[in-house]
């Protein structure tokens, strides 16, 4: 967003607001009243910023008949449940929670707010009005893998960890499964910042694993910093989140996009036409919840051919990001032949599979 | 020689201390007013939105008192020692923990508990606190550490201890691995003092802390110590007072009073381990301390305000879409006013050259 | 084993990068602590600085005008701090912490504009054959301009402190002001001019962050660092010299602990986190066990206000 459009923006919802105050409280009863709260700022370009296009998509789509609200840089303590609570009291009868940590105070007030419906991501807590939703990031962190297994020269990928958390955990597995598949000789090493998001830290990480021998960065942080690094080392990376090529575009291979806009505008038309229920849902690529961003253009035919085609084996079901035989650190197989894990079991992941590096932080 | 200068009283000012708030907040809005104008937000809804929304109903003065309770905990402990010229910012460490060590109890017993439990957590706490202070006290009288550092680099050492825990050990066995505790039982939750509100068992605390520090610092003789000590330390030498107590005595006391404020979050409003307990409260208390001027009193009320000025931050957002960044630059502002305005109780300010002086 | 020693050069090399953002920051308070003030607000004044060189450059293409306008942003928002603090007498530490409230929204606003978009970073030395060389090569001549220029700030700041008469005066002021008042030194002019220049130090350390270290805008990015940088002036004694050795103690802990989590050593990795703090106190209590030094060094006025007729 430029400054202009920024100033538009700001213009915009100060005559909105001037035309709700004029036109009175029946209009604004027509509308559904959709609440978002995130845990970032709408600017971290990264996981609320795409959330926050979820919004806007569903204003883009639905025009007139709804009317959205949100709430950036929420705190996961005290003041999630005041927030929340907050926009509930104020009319909206749609909010989601789009972050881990929002998961009981979202609980509580829906118990206090039958009327209201709440869609809490990330996380497995479920009430008659309280929904939940995430995406199969791990399908991506597969598709990435093969990739790193085709690109990588030096056979060490280096990894750059936020919170030891079972997304997290989940999607280093899905990706070593998939880059051993392509190189059994490759090894990735893990590095936890503790941080979603610190860019001197990330850039920190990423260095120490390139000087360890790393030539590919993977990340599930979400700022670009990796991606810098490794285009001023001349070497490749994964972004996170959002597309983020132009921060790398020598280096940057792909990304793994969050995108919640399809998901976002059917809960919304769910709740106009009167069909919402308190569902999980855990989409992927089937269901358009999360996209590769383009195929860095150096990768070659061969290797591009090879991630289409696991892409749309994943589609299709022919292929589970954990497909067994998968074995952990110490040999022992997890997940027999023949099985793929259970959605409860990449749920609770916490240990690593053979081929990662050190242990999990328990 | 310039035409505005300040002038010394001979005394501070009674009438300005009274006065100097609500100059400062009338300073705020005027220029609130502008600030928001110019971002192109309806001035007068904004204002609204940050000062009456949050207090206009009930569950809004209840979550002012929520809020306000913490920071009222610590900016008190901070007060004694701020009084005594004992650098504790660390109130922020102290706190979490103090969430470790009283969470860790209710978890520890979870599914024994008892009417025991939450009284066995409050003691918890406040050792935990305690305790977290006690490093930077032993520091400085032992090896002469400053304590501006080392109860710094202990908070982000706790920090990342409660980070370890919600990971680790506090884990939820059922809860998918995330890093959340188990939900408290109800022997281990602060009672509702207020129903329909949040405020819990900790808003009392707060209160009793406010009375206990006035009457420390007003009608006892440490509490006479620790004012000759802050003004004059050369005479408190003389007096043949124990610095050295003093020194514990404050970091003693403010630790508790930030690990009872920690206890009181993941037993009150979380009412679990989360691996964030607090949004800064620990270093926001001490803005807290000198904009209540380090008066039991004044504390609580600055606390307040600093309460409402989050809250309205997330009412603004709400009610009209303005950015939090906005709020911030508000936050300052309302802050800048308060602090400069103190000027007026101890100086006037006179208009045209320098009287000679006779 | 020799695996791990051929880590130690690009371990130099990340912690002198590593460190540049808080020495800069640090050096500046340094300065201002040593005529008597006390400034918390670095935090909000690096983020101020890091988001105006960002903005500028972005605007100009040119990076040196990205450098003045961050020192000249920091300058400005330490001003607001000197105006209410030497000029209002308002409380120095509340108003310390005021300013770093406002420097993250007031960044944050200004910064709406510049998000997402990337930035090419400042160029590096690079001397043939030097920068080559083994181990210490890239850690000695392959670093970022401003890397050198931070490590150069250091004997420029102790030798104006001690050997420049300015030096004299700037901490005479900040051991007895009412003395140096007496003497007919203007103690608030020379106090507000290190007000000053400690902003624009604090806005250069921002400005590392966001023009050359991660080359991008992002809010809150300096992370704590400014925080980091005040207790190193303390950790230092308020010594220049000791500030660096500091900055590298905590930058070096911070990239070795990095590299022991890349090896797969099965410590949790909190805890591995831990050590840059642990070790600051640890090295603290070691030089501070000297009583006597350490209060010679501490300026005796620091955070009290000052005025003329008082």
């Amino acid at each position: 967003m430029n400054r202009r459009t920024m100033g538009k923006t700001l213009l915009g919802l100060a005559g909105a607001a001037a035309v709700a105050l004029s036109v009175g409280t029946a209009a604004a009863q027509d509308k559904l009243k959709v609440g978002f709260v995130y845990v970032g700022p709408i600017s971290d370009h990264g996981y609320s910023y795409q959330h926050d296009q979820g919004r806007l998509a569903v204003e883009k789509a639905l025009g007139d008949k709804v009317a959205t609200t949100y709430v950036e840089n929420v705190p996961e303590g005290a003041d999630a449940e005041r927030v929340i609570e907050q926009l509930a009291a104020s009319g909206n009868k749609l909010i989601f929670t789009t972050s881990f940590g929002f998961m009981n105070p979202t609980l509580k007030v829906a118990q206090r707010y039958p009327d209201v419906k709440f869609e809490h991501a990330t996380g497995y807590k479920r009430a008659a009005n309280v929904a939940t939703y995430s995406a199969r990031f791990y399908e991506g962190r597969t598709v990435v893998g093969a990739i790193a297994g085709k690109m990588t020269k030096s056979n060490v990928i280096g990894y750059v960890g936020s919170f030891p958390i079972p997304e997290v955990i989940s999607g280093i597995n899905a990706f070593t499964i998939a880059l051993r598949e392509q190189n059994p000789k490759a090894e990735v090493r893990v590095v936890w910042v503790n941080s979603w998001y610190d860019p001197g830290k990330e850039a920190e990480a990423a260095k120490a694993l390139i000087d360890q021998g790393a030539d590919v960065i993977v990340q599930h942080t979400d700022s670009p910093a990796p991606i810098q690094t490794a285009q001023e080392r001349g070497l490749w990376s994964v972004g996170q989140s959002s597309d983020m090529t132009r921060f790398g575009p020598k280096s940057h291979l792909t990304a793994i996009v969050d995108d919640w806009n399809g998901y976002y505008i059917d809960r919304v038309n769910a709740v106009l036409n009167g069909s919402w229920k308190a569902v999980d849902t855990w989409g992927g690529f089937k269901d358009k919840m999360l996209f590769l961003a383009p195929y860095n253009p150096a990768i070659p035919a061969d290797v591009v051919a090879l991630a289409d085609q696991i892409k749309a084996d994943i589609m299709s079901g022919k292929r589970h990001s954990f497909q067994g035989p998968v074995k952990d650190q110490s040999g022992k197989v997890v997940i027999p032949e023949g099985k793929s894990a259970t959605d409860e079991q990449i749920l609770k992941m916490d240990w690593y599979v053979e081929g990662v590096q050190g242990k999990v932080p328990k | 020689m310039s035409l505005i200068r300040l002038e010394p009283r001979g005394q501070a000012s009674q009438a300005m201390v009274y006065l100097t708030p609500p100059l400062a907040v009338v300073l705020t809005l005027m220029s609130g007013f502008v600030l928001f104008l110019l971002l192109g937000f309806d001035p007068m809804k904004a204002l609204h939105a940050f000062f009456i929304d949050p207090v206009s109903s009930r569950r809004g003065i209840g979550e002012l008192i929520v809020k306000a309770t913490p920071l009222t905990l610590c900016a008190i402990g901070l007060s004694i020692g701020f009084r005594a010229n004992v650098w504790n910012i660390g109130a922020e460490g102290q706190l979490t923990m103090g969430a470790i060590v009283g969470g860790g109890l209710a978890l520890a017993f979870y599914g024994h508990g008892g009417w025991w439990l939450l009284p066995l957590m409050v003691i918890g706490g406040a050792v935990g606190g305690m305790a977290w202070a006690a490093i930077p006290a032993y520091l400085r009288l032992r090896f002469n550490a400053s304590e501006i550092l080392t109860s710094l680099m202990l908070t982000y050492v706790a920090l990342l201890l409660l980070n370890f825990l919600a990971h680790g050990p506090y884990r939820d066995p059922d809860g998918f691995a995330f890093p959340e505790s188990r939900l408290f039982e109800a022997d281990a939750v602060m009672p509702i003092l207020w129903a329909g509100t949040r405020v819990h068992l900790g808003a009392a605390f707060a209160l009793l802390a406010v009375v206990g520090g006035w009457v420390l610092i007003a009608r006892t003789f440490i509490g006479f110590q620790i004012k000759v000590i802050g003004l004059t330390p050369a005479a408190a030498g003389y007096a043949g007072f124990d610095q050295k107590r003093i020194v514990w005595l404050a970091l003693l006391l403010s630790g508790g009073l930030a690990g009872i404020a920690g206890m009181g979050e993941v037993a009150g409003p979380i009412g679990q381990i989360t691996p964030n307990v607090s949004p800064g409260y620990g270093f926001t208390a001490i803005i807290v301390a000198f904009l209540g001027r380090l008066h039991p009193v004044g504390i609580l009320l600055a606390a307040l305000l600093m309460a409402l000025s989050f809250i309205g931050g997330e009412a603004a957002q709400i009610a009209m879409g303005l950015p939090k960044a906005i709020t911030g630059v508000f936050q300052g502002m309302l802050l800048f006013f308060l602090l400069a305005s103190d000027v007026l109780i101890r100086y006037r300010v006179r208009f045209g050259a320098r009287r000679a002086v006779a | 084993m020799s695996a791990e020693l051929s880590l130690i050069g690009p371990i130099l090399a990340a912690m002198l990068a590593a460190a540049t953002p808080l020495l800069f920051a640090a050096l500046g308070e340094l300065v201002v602590e040593k005529s008597g003030v006390l400034n918390l607000g670095v935090e909000g004044m690096m983020l101020v600085g890091a988001v105006c060189g960002f903005a500028v450059t972005v605007k100009t293409g040119s990076a040196p005008m990205g450098l003045l306008a961050a020192a000249t942003a920091g300058a400005a928002t330490a001003a607001l701090f000197g105006l209410l603090t030497l000029g209002l007498l308002a409380n120095q530490v509340a108003t310390g912490l005021a300013l770093t409230l406002f420097g993250v929204g007031l960044s944050a606003l200004i910064g709406q504009a510049f998000v997402g978009i990337p930035l090419k970073g400042l160029p590096k030395l690079n001397i043939p054959g030097l920068t080559d060389l083994p181990v210490i090569g890239q850690a000695l001549f392959g670093q970022d301009l401003l890397v050198y220029l931070a490590i150069l700030a250091v004997p420029l700041v102790h030798l104006f402190l001690y050997r420049t008469r300015a030096g004299l005066v700037l901490r005479a002021v900040g051991e007895n002001h009412a003395a140096a008042h007496a003497l007919g030194y203007k103690v608030i002019r020379i106090r507000f001019l290190a007000v000053l220049f400690g902003g624009a130090m604090s806005g250069l350390g921002g400005a590392f962050l966001s023009m050359d270290y991660t080359p991008m805008w992002a809010e809150n990015m300096t992370a704590g660092r400014g925080w980091i940088a005040l207790a190193l002036v303390v950790f230092a004694t308020w010594k220049p010299l000791r500030v660096m050795l500091g900055a590298w103690l905590f930058g070096g802990v911070t990239i070795a602990q990095l590299h022991v989590q890349g090896l797969g050593v099965g410590v949790p990795s909190q805890l591995l986190s831990m050590l840059p703090y642990l070790a600051t106190v640890l090295v603290l209590v070691l030089i501070s066990r000297d009583v006597a030094r350490t209060r010679l060094n501490a300026p005796a006025c620091l955070g009290k206000l000052f005025h003329p007729d008082a």
